[in-house]
C-alpha cells in the first residue's frame, strides 16, 4: 500500500474503531498484502522472559508454515507493554490505529490484558490471549472475538484442590497475593477441594508483589489445617517456597499449589522445593511425539528449553492459523473466522484441546511433583477440565 | 507567579488553535496522543496553583487526580451518567480528599510537607489498590459519561469521538488556565502569592495563612480531580497507578521544564515532555534513560526552564 | 493466637524495623546535615541489593557482598555529593526533587541494562540457612536472627560514632550550627562528603542484607523509600535516635496490623503517621534535638 492510500484511509475514517476495522478491508482485497499481527507482550520488566518465549514459539509455528497464513505473508509487529496497566489503553491504540494490526496477540499481565479484551470487544478485532488467566475473559467478558490458548486462573488450582482432597486432606489454607490471579486461583482451589469433599478454611493474602511472607507463615501452625496451597509466580514463588521451608513448616503442612509456584523457578528454589506437588496444564517430560518434536525445534531456534509459556505462544499461532486458513486470508469474513477458531481442535504439545463456550481451552490438568529440578508428571489431577464460564452468553 | 503578557497570550492562543485543528490533518493516533498530553497539562496546571501560587511543593497531588478519575467509575458503573454530574463529582471528590490530606499535611512545612504529602498520597494509592473502593489492583474499564444535560443526550458517532475528546480537553485547559489567572487577581490570589514570598510577614499582618493555604490545597485538589475526570473520559480506564507519586513528580517536572515562574509553564512543559517521550519511544527502548537525562540536564543547565531560553 | 506465635510476629516486626532503620537513618542524617532531600535513597538500597545478587551470581557470598556494599557505597556517595548534590544545597526544593527523581530513573535504567528486569532471589549463606526453633511449633530462620543482630550492631556503632568521636562532634555541629564546624577546625565540605558517603553506605548495606530476605526486583527501592519517609516523619527530621525508635515502631505496627487486621493493613503505618502529625507535627523525637 502506498503512503497516499494510507493517508486517505486515515482521513476518510477518522475514528479509531473505523480505522481498525477498515485496515482489514483494504488489505484483504489484495491477496498478497501481508497479514499484520500485533504482538503486545512484555519485553522488559518482570515478565520479559515470558514474553520472549511466547514470541519465539509463535514465530516458530509461523516459520513451520513458511511464514504464511491463509495464503498471505505475515508481518509481525511487536510492542512492549512493560506489564503496565496504566499505559495499556494507549499501547493497544498504538497497535490498532498507528500500526494497523489485523489481529492482536497478548499478553502476560492480567491487568494489561483487560485493555486488549476491551478493544477486541469494542472493535471486533480478533484477540488471542497466550497467557493472562483472568477468569472474566472466559466468563462475563467473553466475546466472539476473544480467544485464549493458555488457561483460566481457576483451572490449575481447581485440579490441585481436587487432587489434594483425594489424598485424604479435609482442611486446607490458600496463601496468595491480593490480586485478581491470586484470588481467582483461590476460588478454583476452594471449588476443587469441595468437589473432593474437603474444605478451604482460610485465605491468607498479602499485597502484590510484596515478599514479606513472615507474618503470614507464622499463622500457619495455628490454623488447624492439614495442608497449604499457594499461588505465587516468578521470584515471589522462589522466595515463598524457600521461606516456607526455612520456617520449618514443610514437614508438618505439605505445600502444594498452582503450577506456577514451581514453574521455571526450581533451580533457584533448590532443595526447598523438593517434593512439592503442583497442578498445571503442562508438565516436564510429557511423553507425546508432538511435545518431543516441539521441544527439539524450540531448543534449536532459541537455544534454551521450552516451557509452558512457549507452548501457549505456539498454540496461539496454531489457533490463528486455523482461523485464517478457513477464510483464506480474508479477515473481513470475521463470522467464519471466529466460527472456525471456536471449533478448532489444537494439536498442542500439552495434548490436544478444544475450546469451551467462553473460548478457553478444555484441557487436562496434570499433577506434578518437583524432583531434582523438574516438575515430573505423576498423574492427571483433572481430566478435560473446562472453566465453568459462569456469565458467558456464548455457546 | 507571572502571567503571560499580550504577546504570550497570542502565542498560547495560536498553540490552542493548532491543537484544535488537529482533526483536520492528523491521524486518529496522534489526535489521541494530543488528548492524553492535554490531560497531563491539565494536571500539571492544577499543581502549579500550589507550587507557583503558595510555594507548596507536593508529591501527593496525583492522589487527587486518581480520586477524580475513580469518581467517574463510581458513578458510571451503576448506570449511564451525564458528564455534568461526573465532572462535579470528580471535582468534589478530589477536593474532599485534598481537604483531608491538607488539614494534616499543612501542619508541616518544606521538606516535611513534601514527605508527608508523598506518604499520604501513597496511602490513598494503597486504599485504591487493596480495597473494594478501587475495583481491583489491575484497574477497571469504564463507560464514558454521556454528553448530556437536562436529559438531552448528544450521541457522538464513534469515529468523531477522538476529535470531540481533544476539543473537550482543550476547552477544559483553556477554562482552567483562565480561571487560575483570574484567581490571582483577586485578594485571595494575592494573599497566596504573599504567603509564598514571606509567610511570617503575612501572618504578622494578621492573615490566617494556614486557612489560605488549606483553601488553595483543597482547590488544587478539586482541579486535579477535574484533570483526573478528563483522564477517565479520554482513556475509559482507571487503575491505582493513577495515584502513584511518579505522576506527581512528572507534573513537577512539567512545571520546571516550562518555567516554574509562569502560569503557562506547566502547559508548555507537559506538552513538551509528552512529545519528548513519544519521540524517545520511536528511537530507543530505553525511554526512561532519555527522560532521566533530560530532567538532569534541565535542573543542571536550565534551572529556569524552557521559558528562560526565550528571554 | 498463642504467645509463641506472637513472639515470632514481634521478631518479624523488629527485624523489618531494624532494616528500615538502616535506610532511614541515612536519609535523616543527610537531611539534617546537608539540608537536601534524597528521593534516590531508595535506589541506593536497590543498588546494594543488586550488588549482592551479582556477587552471588559470580559465585561469592555475603561475606564479599557486605564489604563491597560498604566500600562501594561510601565511594558512590562521595562521588554523588562531590559532583551533583553539592551544587544543590542552596537551590529550591523543587530542583532537589527533580534532581533526585532523575537519579531514580537513571539508576533504574542502569539496573535494567546491567542486571536485566527479572525478579531474582539470592541464596542465604549456607551456615545461616537453618531453622532455629524458638517456640513450640515454629522455627525462625537463623539468617533473620543474624540480620537482627547485625542491624543492632550497626545502630550501636552509629550512636557511638556520633556521640563519642571527633567526626561525630563535627556532624552534630554541622547539623545544628554550621559555623561551629570551622571552629572545630574541620573542613565543612569534608564533613558533607563523609555524611553523604556514610548515608549511602548504610542504604547499600541495608540492600545487601535485605536481598536474601526479599529477593531483588525492579523498583524495589520505591516501597522502602516511602516507608522510610514515614519513619523519618514519625521520628523527627534529622534525628538519628528518632529514626531508630520510629523504625522499630513502624516495623511492629506494619507486621502486627497484617496479622490482626489483614484488610487494609497497608494503610496502618500511614494512620500512625497521621496520628503523630496531629499530636506532634515535628515528629516524636524532634524536641530531643532542639
Amino acid at each position: 500500500m502506498t503512503d497516499t492510500a494510507a493517508l486517505l484511509t486515515r482521513r476518510t475514517l477518522a475514528g479509531l474503531a473505523a480505522a481498525a476495522a477498515f485496515a482489514g478491508t483494504v488489505r484483504a482485497q489484495g491477496k498478497g498484502t501481508p497479514l499484520r499481527v500485533g504482538l503486545m507482550l512484555p519485553y522488559s520488566g518482570t515478565f520479559a522472559q515470558l514474553g520472549e518465549n511466547i514470541t519465539t514459539a509463535f514465530e516458530l509455528h509461523l516459520a513451520e508454515r513458511g511464514g504464511q497464513l491463509g495464503g498471505r505473508p505475515v508481518t509481525i509487529i511487536k510492542l512492549d507493554d512493560q506489564s503496565d496497566p496504566a499505559a495499556a489503553p494507549q499501547n493497544v491504540n498504538r497497535l490498532l490505529a498507528r500500526d494497523k494490526a489485523d489481529v492482536l496477540v497478548g499478553t502476560v499481565h492480567s491487568g494489561v490484558v483487560m485493555a486488549l479484551v476491551q478493544a477486541a470487544r469494542e472493535k471486533g478485532v480478533p484477540l488471542i490471549i497466550p497467557n493472562a488467566g483472568n477468569v472474566a475473559a472466559a466468563r462475563e467478558l467473553c466475546s466472539e472475538s476473544v480467544f485464549r490458548t493458555s488457561f483460566s486462573n481457576w483451572q490449575p488450582a481447581y485440579g490441585m484442590g481436587l487432587a489434594l482432597a483425594k489424598t485424604g486432606v479435609k482442611k486446607a489454607a490458600w496463601i496468595t497475593w491480593d490480586y485478581a490471579a491470586g484470588k481467582e486461583s483461590g476460588e478454583g482451589f476452594r471449588d476443587g477441594l469441595k468437589a473432593g469433599g474437603a474444605e478451604l478454611t482460610q485465605l491468607l493474602t498479602l499485597p502484590f508483589p510484596e515478599t514479606n511472607f513472615q507474618p503470614l507463615l507464622a499463622q500457619v501452625p495455628g490454623l488447624g489445617v492439614q495442608a497449604v496451597g499457594a499461588f505465587f509466580a516468578g521470584g515471589g514463588a522462589v522466595q515463598f517456597v524457600r521461606d516456607y521451608a526455612a520456617a520449618g513448616l514443610r514437614d508438618k503442612f505439605p505445600l502444594c499449589g498452582s503450577g506456577f509456584l514451581t514453574e521455571g523457578t526450581l533451580a533457584a528454589q533448590g532443595a526447598a522445593a523438593e517434593g512439592i506437588r503442583t497442578a498445571l496444564h503442562y508438565a516436564d517430560g510429557l511423553d507425546n511425539p508432538r511435545n518431543i518434536a516441539f521441544r527439539k525445534a524450540f531448543r534449536e531456534k532459541a537455544g534454551r528449553d521450552a516451557d509452558v509459556y512457549a507452548v501457549q505462544g505456539y498454540d496461539a499461532a496454531q489457533l490463528l492459523a486455523v482461523g485464517v486458513d478457513a477464510v483464506k486470508g480474508d479477515m473481513d469474513a470475521d463470522k467464519q473466522l471466529f466460527a472456525a477458531m471456536r471449533a478448532a481442535r489444537i494439536d498442542s504439545p500439552r495434548g490436544a484441546f478444544t475450546l469451551s463456550a467462553g473460548h478457553n481451552p478444555i484441557q487436562n490438568i496434570y499433577l506434578r511433583e518437583a524432583k531434582s529440578g523438574e516438575n515430573r508428571m505423576i498423574g492427571i489431577a483433572a481430566e478435560a477440565l473446562a472453566d465453568p464460564g459462569t456469565g458467558c452468553k456464548l455457546t | 507567579m507571572l502571567i503571560a503578557g499580550r504577546a504570550g497570550h497570542l502565542a498560547l492562543a495560536a498553540l490552542a488553535l493548532a491543537l484544535a485543528c488537529m482533526p483536520l490533518f492528523a491521524s486518529p493516533y496522534y489526535i489521541g496522543f494530543a488528548s492524553s498530553a492535554l490531560v497531563a497539562a491539565l494536571f500539571a496546571l492544577s499543581l502549579q496553583l500550589l507550587v507557583g501560587g503558595g510555594g507548596m511543593v507536593s508529591l501527593g497531588h496525583a492522589a487527587f487526580f486518581g480520586v477524580g478519575a475513580y469518581a467517574v467509575w463510581w458513578l458510571t458503573s451503576a448506570s449511564p451518567t451525564a458528564i455534568v454530574a461526573t465532572l462535579a463529582a470528580a471535582a468534589f471528590a478530589g477536593g474532599i480528599a485534598a481537604l483531608g490530606v491538607g488539614a494534616l499535611a499543612l501542619r508541616t512545612k518544606g521538606f516535611f510537607f513534601l514527605m508527608t504529602t508523598l506518604a499520604f498520597g501513597q496511602m490513598l494509592f494503597f486504599v485504591f489498590h487493596d480495597t473494594k473502593l478501587g475495583g481491583g489492583a489491575d484497574g477497571v474499564f469504564i463507560t464514558r459519561p454521556d454528553f448530556g444535560m437536562f436529559g438531552l443526550v448528544w450521541d457522538i458517532p464513534r469515529r468523531q469521538r477522538p476529535a470531540v475528546l481533544l476539543w473537550l480537553n482543550l476547552g477544559m485547559l483553556v477554562a482552567m488556565y483562565a480561571g487560575i489567572a483570574v484567581l490571582f487577581r483577586t485578594l485571595f490570589g494575592r494573599a497566596l502569592l504573599g504567603i509564598r514570598a514571606n509567610e511570617h510577614r503575612m501572618r504578622a499582618l494578621g492573615m490566617p495563612t494556614h486557612w489560605y493555604k488549606l483553601a488553595a490545597f483543597t482547590l488544587a485538589g478539586a482541579l486535579a480531580g477535574i484533570a483526573g475526570h478528563q483522564w477517565a473520559m479520554t482513556e475509559a480506564f482507571v487503575s491505582p497507578e493513577l495515584l502513584g507519586w511518579h505522576r506527581s513528580a512528572l507534573a513537577l517536572l512539567a512545571i520546571v521544564l516550562g518555567g516554574a515562574g509562569w502560569l503557562h509553564g506547566p502547559i508548555i512543559g507537559a506538552l513538551a515532555f509528552a512529545a519528548l517521550g513519544e519521540a524517545a519511544g520511536l528511537v530507543t527502548e530505553r525511554q526512561h534513560l532519555v527522560e532521566g537525562a533530560v530532567i538532569l540536564l534541565v535542573v543542571l543547565a536550565f534551572p529556569r526552564g524552557l521559558g528562560a531560553l526565550r528571554r | 493466637m498463642t504467645a509463641a506465635a506472637l513472639l515470632v510476629q514481634i521478631l518479624n516486626g523488629l527485624q523489618y524495623g531494624l532494616l528500615l532503620f538502616l535506610i532511614s537513618s541515612g536519609l535523616t542524617l543527610i537531611f539534617g546535615v546537608l539540608g537536601v532531600i534524597n528521593l534516590a535513597h531508595g535506589s541506593l538500597f536497590m543498588v546494594g541489593a543488586y550488588v549482592t545478587f551479582m556477587v552471588a551470581n559470580a559465585g561469592f557470598g555475603l561475606w564479599l557482598a557486605i564489604p563491597l556494599a560498604l566500600i562501594g557505597g561510601t565511594a558512590l556517595g562521595v562521588l554523588l555529593e562531590r559532583f551533583l548534590f553539592r551544587r544543590f544545597y542552596h537551590r529550591a526544593h523543587l530542583d532537589q526533587v527533580l534532581l533526585t527523581f532523575a537519579l531514580i530513573l537513571l539508576f533504574e535504567e542502569g539496573r535494567s541494562a546491567i542486571a536485566g528486569n527479572d525478579f531474582h532471589s539470592v541464596a542465604i549463606p549456607a551456615f545461616l540457612d537453618v531453622p532455629v526453633p524458638i517456640a513450640a511449633g515454629f522455627a525462625y530462620s537463623a539468617y533473620r536472627l543474624a540480620v537482627l543482630a547485625a542491624c543492632l550492631v550497626v545502630a550501636m556503632l552509629m550512636f557511638a560514632t556520633i556521640e563519642r568521636t571527633r567526626a561525630g562532634a563535627a556532624i552534630r555541629a554541622a547539623a545544628e550550627k554550621p559555623e561551629m564546624v570551622d571552629l572545630l577546625g574541620m573542613d565543612a565540605r569534608r564533613v558533607h562528603m563523609l555524611v553523604f558517603g556514610a548515608g549511602t553506605a548504610l542504604a547499600m548495606l541495608g540492600g545487601a542484607l535485605a536481598a536474601p530476605l526479599y529477593s531483588v526486583y525492579p523498583n524495589m527501592g520505591d516501597g522502602f523509600l516511602i516507608v522510610s519517609f514515614v519513619v523519618v516523619v514519625v521520628g523527627g527530621l534529622g534525628s538519628v535516635a528518632g529514626a531508630f525508635w520510629a523504625a522499630l515502631l513502624v516495623g511492629l505496627v506494619d507486621t502486627l496490623s497484617k496479622v490482626f487486621m489483614p484488610v487494609g493493613a497497608g494503610a496502618a503505618i500511614y494512620v500512625l503517621m497521621a496520628a503523630v502529625l496531629l499530636w506532634r507535627p515535628a515528629g516524636l523525637f524532634a524536641a530531643a534535638r532542639a
